[in-house]
């Protein structure tokens, strides 16, 4: 009643269109309240949180090429003759699903374009993935309330992977085949449900007639669902955890500096989308990647050199190529214990990968959130840690490649699978030695900054002949930013005997923790940072510095 | 008639005259000259073996041996007939310049005639395969299909999909097939060099090799039509896969850089 009488907007005259459009979608969706709870958030500037964006578009991409190939995708192993327009196949036999992978190639309008845009954004996908996670690891973004999206990250990237490998199977080339062979290879080496496991999958002898059907299915319906599901959760979480922070000057725990979503962060946003799509389709158009036609169609009798997964099973490839072929014969069964440890291995790793934020946080014991980010070297063990499985990462890789080191360095491949070997075990040993030792370094350096400032390079002469260097005191922001970190003290056991003289049982688990904590916060494993007294002596007493 | 006659006097005219005198009788006497090929005799033939005995006995006995019975440094010549000759000189890779894994390709130093006359000497110690005819290697009228399936079941294990090459164990190693002389393909196959199998007639026929051939030549030459861009050497996910990683996220990071460096300045309030 109140309103009706003297409504203020009316007598300016029409609302304009726009306005009303969102009058409307307000009332039915409630965009205004959901609008201003999110437009002004605030998101930090820096190169490496883009790295989840170059994922998050690359997805996207994928998502988009992948929907054209399906509209001319046959996924059949039904035998057919070859008839079209690649001459050195023509009227060979092949499954359907290589007929139409040659046929969007050749045939279809932008089809190769759009094959390559999939298959180049598939891999900088996972490796956008793998260097967002190294982000995260080595600046200790993984720390409470965060550890639930670093799983929802690991799993998107461990069914990235698999994804990445159904897709790699679905033309049925030679390359692909042997790509499934080999993994069918692993299944069977699981003692007792490894052969009833195979079975299952490939509806019987491999390769049967079924595979290529079966992957399709979970290369574009079952994995994309759930990842495109985790990928929703993680990005609710990052809006939910709101985004952390290099440490600096204004920036606590409890804020976050940086541009509102809108309008700053949409359109930066936007325009990467754009940039990203811009990169992959310009490589995709410089570069051919997969050329099935090259390389033939699967046939089980078939093999050729250089059979490679891509590069995110690379490890796994590495991890058989370096395993000595063990295997146990017993009352007629064989374990293929050369194929099975690596499998093993593999799973391992993973799941150590999918742990790590919960030990860490176990060895500290802290219970706090953490908004600001670690600079590496201020958790030497932890960047010790990352910096050893990354050698170890690559040892494998150079493994899984040990033929193309061979023919390219003129090497013998037995000599690098030696190498490979004995690497697997000392590289990652030596890397976080030095990597831990270059972290410490990299402290002292810091406190030597914070204490006596930064070496200007000026050399002065005073009056009785003494050359000193001159030293330019570091500025408040500087000196803020090089010790907001916290230093964390080792767990102690305490006492084991009480006042009464009665012992406690100390549990193993509890030792182990001590003997953590003391490794990644102990004596010699953290350079103190200087104190308000050391900085006040130094910078008061005798100016010389 | 009259042109001709108003020019007889051109100061080139003489040029022309002795120009065309010179090839009448060249052509002449190569119309009406004895065919000297049907002259080759037995005495040519062992002609052309006395040379390449003078030949061998400067550049391969030393590990051959003098008579091609072998060292311990050289396999024995007896029966390895005049295509592995033709296929080992020919190629470069004997003789050999130092022992190792395997022998590589290298820089041929003796001419054709030369190699000829190995190869007469090498095949007179022992019957063995002979250098093919054109007719043979030619790509020409190969089943281009046929050779990419017998490629693949045959050779594909060590040369690759599309013959670039792999490693073998200990060094040794299988060479990439571009540029290869389809004569020199043919004899490999026929002889077997070095690490390679051999595949005599009796197992892989004239026709089959022919038709490796011409796949060869339609998928690992000059005239190859590869579409979607660079080829990356070929080799498959560990080339494509470095080139994501340099090229595809090392330029998505540079932008991201470049975007983060390019902030929109706080207004002061």
């Amino acid at each position: 009643m109140s309103t009706t009488a003297s409504n203020p907007t009316r007598s300016r005259g029409k609302a304009p269109a726009g306005e009303k459009l969102a009058d409307w979608a307000d009332g039915r969706l409630g965009i205004y309240s959901l609008a201003k709870a999110n437009m002004r958030k605030i998101f930090p500037d820096h190169w490496s949180f883009m790295l989840g964006e170059v994922c998050l578009y690359s997805f996207l991409i994928i998502i988009l090429t992948g929907v054209y190939l399906t509209l001319f995708f046959h996924p059949s192993m039904n035998e057919v003759v070859y008839h079209g327009s690649y001459v050195p196949l023509q009227g060979q036999l092949m499954s359907e699903a290589f007929n139409s992978t040659l046929h969007i190639s050749f045939e279809v309008r932008g089809g190769l374009l759009i094959r390559q845009i999939h298959h180049w954004a598939a891999l900088v996908f996972l490796a956008g993935m793998f260097v967002h996670m190294m982000r995260v690891f080595f600046t200790g973004a993984f720390r409470k309330p965060r550890e639930v999206n670093w799983l929802f990250g690991f799993l998107l990237f461990v069914l990235g992977m698999f994804t990445g490998f159904t897709g790699y199977s679905l033309p049925d080339d030679l390359l692909s085949g042997t790509g499934v062979r080999f993994m069918e290879g692993a299944i069977l080496s699981v003692p007792i449900i490894g052969t009833y496991i195979s079975f299952f999958l490939f509806g019987g002898e491999f390769p049967g007639h079924d595979f290529v059907a079966r992957f399709y299915s979970i290369h574009i319906l079952l994995l994309p669902g759930i990842m495109l599901g985790l990928v929703v959760g993680h990005l609710i979480l990052v809006f939910y955890h709101k985004h952390t922070q290099f440490a600096g000057p204004g920036k606590t725990n409890n804020n976050v500096v940086g541009m509102p979503l809108l309008p700053v962060y949409m359109a930066k946003a936007g325009g990467f989308f754009f940039l990203v799509f811009g990169a992959i389709a310009a490589i995709a158009a410089i570069a051919q990647i997969n050329p099935i036609w090259a390389i033939g169609p699967y046939r089980p009798d078939q093999v050729s050199t250089g059979a490679q997964p891509d590069w995110y099973m690379g490890m796994a490839e590495g991890l058989i190529r370096a395993m000595p072929g063990w295997e146990i014969n017993f009352w007629g069964h064989t374990l293929v214990l050369g194929v099975f440890i690596p499998l093993v291995l593999f799973g391992v790793v993973l799941i150590a990968i999918a742990l790590y934020p919960f030990i860490e946080a176990w060895v500290t014991g802290d219970k706090r959130e953490h908004h600001i980010l670690d600079r590496p070297r201020n958790a030497p063990t932890r960047t010790a840690f990352g910096a050893a499985w990354i050698a170890w990462y690559f040892v494998l890789l150079v493994g899984g490649g040990n033929d193309l080191w061979a023919t390219h360095f003129h090497l013998s491949i037995n000599a690098i699978t030696w190498f490979v070997r004995i690497a697997f075990f000392v590289v990652p040993v030596l890397t976080f030695i030095v990597t831990k030792r270059i972290c410490l370094s990299l402290q002292r350096r810091d406190r030597d900054k914070v204490l006596h400032g930064r070496e200007s390079g000026i050399i002065k002469r005073l009056p009785h002949g003494e050359f000193i260097e001159v030293h330019e005191p570091l500025s408040q922001e500087q000196l803020y930013t090089l010790t907001a970190h916290h230093q964390y003290e080792p767990v102690e056991i305490g006492p084991t005997v009480d006042e009464n003289g009665v012992e406690r049982k100390v549990k193993g688990t509890e030792k182990l923790r001590a003997k953590l904590s003391r490794a990644y916060y102990g004596e010699g494993n953290q350079i103190a940072k200087p104190t308000v007294e050391e900085y006040k002596e130094i910078t008061s007493g005798h100016g010389h510095h | 008639m009259k042109k001709l006659s108003a020019r007889r006097r051109h100061p080139l005219a003489a040029v022309v005259v002795l120009l065309l005198a010179l090839a009448a009788t060249g052509g002449l006497y190569t119309a009406f000259a004895p065919a000297s090929k049907a002259k080759a005799d037995e005495s040519a033939q062992s002609l052309t073996i006395e040379e390449g005995k003078k030949l061998y006995e400067v550049g391969c006995a030393s590990c051959h041996g003098a008579g091609g019975q072998g060292t311990t440094d050289g396999p024995s010549l007896v029966g390895v007939g005049a295509a592995a000759v033709d296929f080992q000189v020919g190629t470069g890779r004997m003789p050999a310049q130092q022992p190792g894994a395997q022998v590589p390709r290298k820089k041929v130093i003796y001419t054709q005639a030369e190699i000829d006359q190995l190869a007469a000497y090498i095949a007179s110690l022992g019957a063995g395969p002979s250098v093919p005819t054109k007719n043979q290697y030619s790509p020409e009228g190969a089943d281009i299909a046929k050779g990419g399936e017998l490629f693949r079941t045959n050779c594909a294990q060590c040369h690759n999909f599309t013959g670039k090459g792999g490693a073998l164990t200990h060094g040794k190693f299988a060479p990439d097939l571009e540029g290869v002389q389809p004569k020199h393909i043919y004899e490999a196959m026929q002889t077997g060099p070095q690490n390679m199998p051999s595949f005599p007639d009796t197992v892989m026929p004239e026709k089959a090799k022919k038709d490796i051939i011409g796949y060869l030549n339609a998928v690992n030459s000059d005239q190859t039509k590869n579409p979607g861009g660079l080829e990356l050497g070929g080799l498959g996910p560990v080339s494509e896969g470095l080139f994501a990683w340099i090229f595809g996220l090392g330029a998505l990071v540079v932008v991201a850089v470049w975007v983060a460096a390019r902030t929109a300045k706080a207004k002061k309030s």
